[in-house]
């Protein structure tokens, strides 16, 4: 005989017993209850239970087991008004969920009686096919993205590691991208450093970056600071980011940038590149791991080692290794997987087997700047520091340096 | 002993280009020395004047930061994979 809606609602009213917001909330105290928002996804981004889980109606069945595998739990489930969540209750009970409860008037009257509830960013219709790529990813997902949008990531140096982190930081919608660089656009720069262009050159790098980041994404808001970072000024340009990046091309520069965030603990994905060769890690003392100076307490001394602009670099390599490290700065943006934080990986692109290595880093107590009991608890002469360190009584200046700068 | 040694790029030019030697010895020390003999000239880039291991060069064995080991003392056995790591700068 064919059924009649008021015949399926009271057979359900039957399975599943009705409590008010009131209760609910009450039964939310204990963590084994979970409460399920079966509304449209469209519904559920305008404001929902914090701890509610979402299952739209017409994937219920489907998801169900994943989401909540033990069937004795307290289940309270709730639509917007009570009618499809009492339905959706009545699946619930045919599928053997023993403790089902429908939440009388659901969402609105969870609302209307001043419980607290969320709301999820709104995104865009534009956002939403942007970033479609990323919804699918359960890592990611829309409060992955949310959190993307939300976050703010500089970049030390718009040359050839800055190009690729810039390009995808951006495209991956980093809601706001800051870029430290005071050079220009160089005709030399445009066979690695792929976020400037032909018809840019002469420009400045912070600019031409910026052009080529809003091309790619209008919505990110790009921080451009012209300037030369120095220990003066760098505290206050880091102070409000969340991550820094280094993409910069010499040692004053990288202690400077690794001393700021320990200090600021601030989160450095750092990256080097040279040849064919290139590694990259994450530097942060605050969550356990090493900084730069744990790894290498003095740099080579100076006016030793060949720069890039007479050793080279090859141009795909800084495209490895700054996209390794904008995948960092997204992965500790995210929350998800494991940073590099103790792990370096060295890059031998030109070996077949041994392309890529993964060092264990650790933090020395006795760093000077992030060890137990540090001696340096402020910036400082960066230049005088890199120029104090010297080969030793038997070295001479040239070319007899393991390390390598590559000032342009 | 016998161990691999991974040279990186800017050190090559005292192993004629090659990216990967063998040494022998029983401690990392012994490995440099090794070394020397067969590449001269490369010790004095990894050790300083009192023969301690260079501020700006890492050595790992098998992954692990030789510091953190027992520095040249480190021991060595046979098919040990040794890393040198240099700081580099190079970023643009």
């Amino acid at each position: 005989m064919a059924k009649t809606v008021k015949g399926i609602l009271d057979e359900a009213r039957a399975q599943v017993k009705e409590i008010t917001v009131e209760q609910a909330r009450e039964m939310l105290q204990d963590p084994q209850a979970v409460v399920v928002d079966v509304r449209e996804s469209e519904e559920w981004r305008q404001g929902h239970l914090a701890q509610a889980v979402s299952i739209p109606r017409g994937f219920l069945e489907l998801r169900v087991e994943e989401k909540i595998p033990d069937r004795r739990r307290p289940v309270i489930v709730h639509c917007a008004m009570g009618l499809r969540s009492l339905l959706a209750g009545r699946a619930l009970r045919e599928m053997g969920y023993e403790n089902v409860y429908n939440m009388a008037g659901g969402f609105n009257a969870w609302k209307n009686n001043g419980l607290p509830w969320v709301a999820d960013r709104q995104f865009t219709e534009d956002e939403l096919a942007r970033y479609s790529r990323h919804f699918l990813i359960p890592e990611v997902g829309e409060k992955g993205q949310a959190k993307l949008l939300d976050a703010k990531v500089l970049l030390i140096g718009a040359g050839a590691l800055g190009s690729p982190a810039g390009l995808y930081l951006a495209a991956a919608g980093v809601g706001t991208i800051g870029l430290v660089d005071f050079d220009v656009v160089d005709l030399s720069n445009l066979q690695r450093q792929i976020i400037h262009a032909t018809d840019r050159i002469g420009m400045l790098k912070t600019e031409s970056a910026q052009k080529a980041i809003n091309a790619i994404n209008p919505g990110v808001n790009v921080a451009r600071h012209d300037t030369r970072l120095t220990s003066e000024n760098i505290m206050g340009i880091i102070a409000g980011y969340d991550v820094v990046i280094n993409c910069s091309d010499n040692f004053p520069t990288r202690y400077l940038v690794n001393d700021a965030c320990v200090f600021a603990k601030k989160p450095l994905a750092d990256g080097a590149i040279f040849q064919f060769e290139g590694n990259a890690t994450v530097f942060d003392p605050a969550r356990g791991g090493p900084c730069y100076r744990c790894l290498y307490p003095e740099p080579p001394p100076a006016g030793m080692a060949p720069s890039c602009a007479e050793a080279g670099v090859l141009g795909v390599l800084p495209g490895l290794i700054g996209s390794i490290e904008a995948l960092e700065a997204i992965k500790l943006i995210l929350g998800v997987g494991k940073p590099l934080i103790g792990s370096m990986v060295y890059f031998n692109t030109l070996a077949d087997r041994d392309f890529v290595r993964v060092l264990r880093l650790r933090r020395d107590p006795k760093c000077p700047v992030c060890g137990d009991h540090p001696t340096q608890t402020e910036l400082i002469d960066y230049e005088a520091f890199c120029a104090s360190v010297s080969f030793g009584a038997n070295g001479t200046a040239e070319g007899s340096a393991a390390g390598v700068s590559s000032t342009e | 002993m016998a161990v691999q040694i991974r040279v990186p790029t800017p050190l090559r030019r005292f192993t004629g280009g090659t990216d990967v030697v063998s040494a022998n010895g029983s401690s990392l020390r012994e490995v440099i020395d090794d070394l020397e003999r067969s590449h001269p000239g490369l010790r004095e880039r990894l050790l300083d004047e009192n023969g301690e291991l260079r501020r700006f060069v890492n050595i790992f064995i098998n992954g692990d930061d030789v510091r953190f080991l027992d520095q040249l003392s480190s021991q060595v056995k046979d098919g040990d994979d040794i890393s040198i790591v240099p700081a580099i700068a190079g970023g643009r």
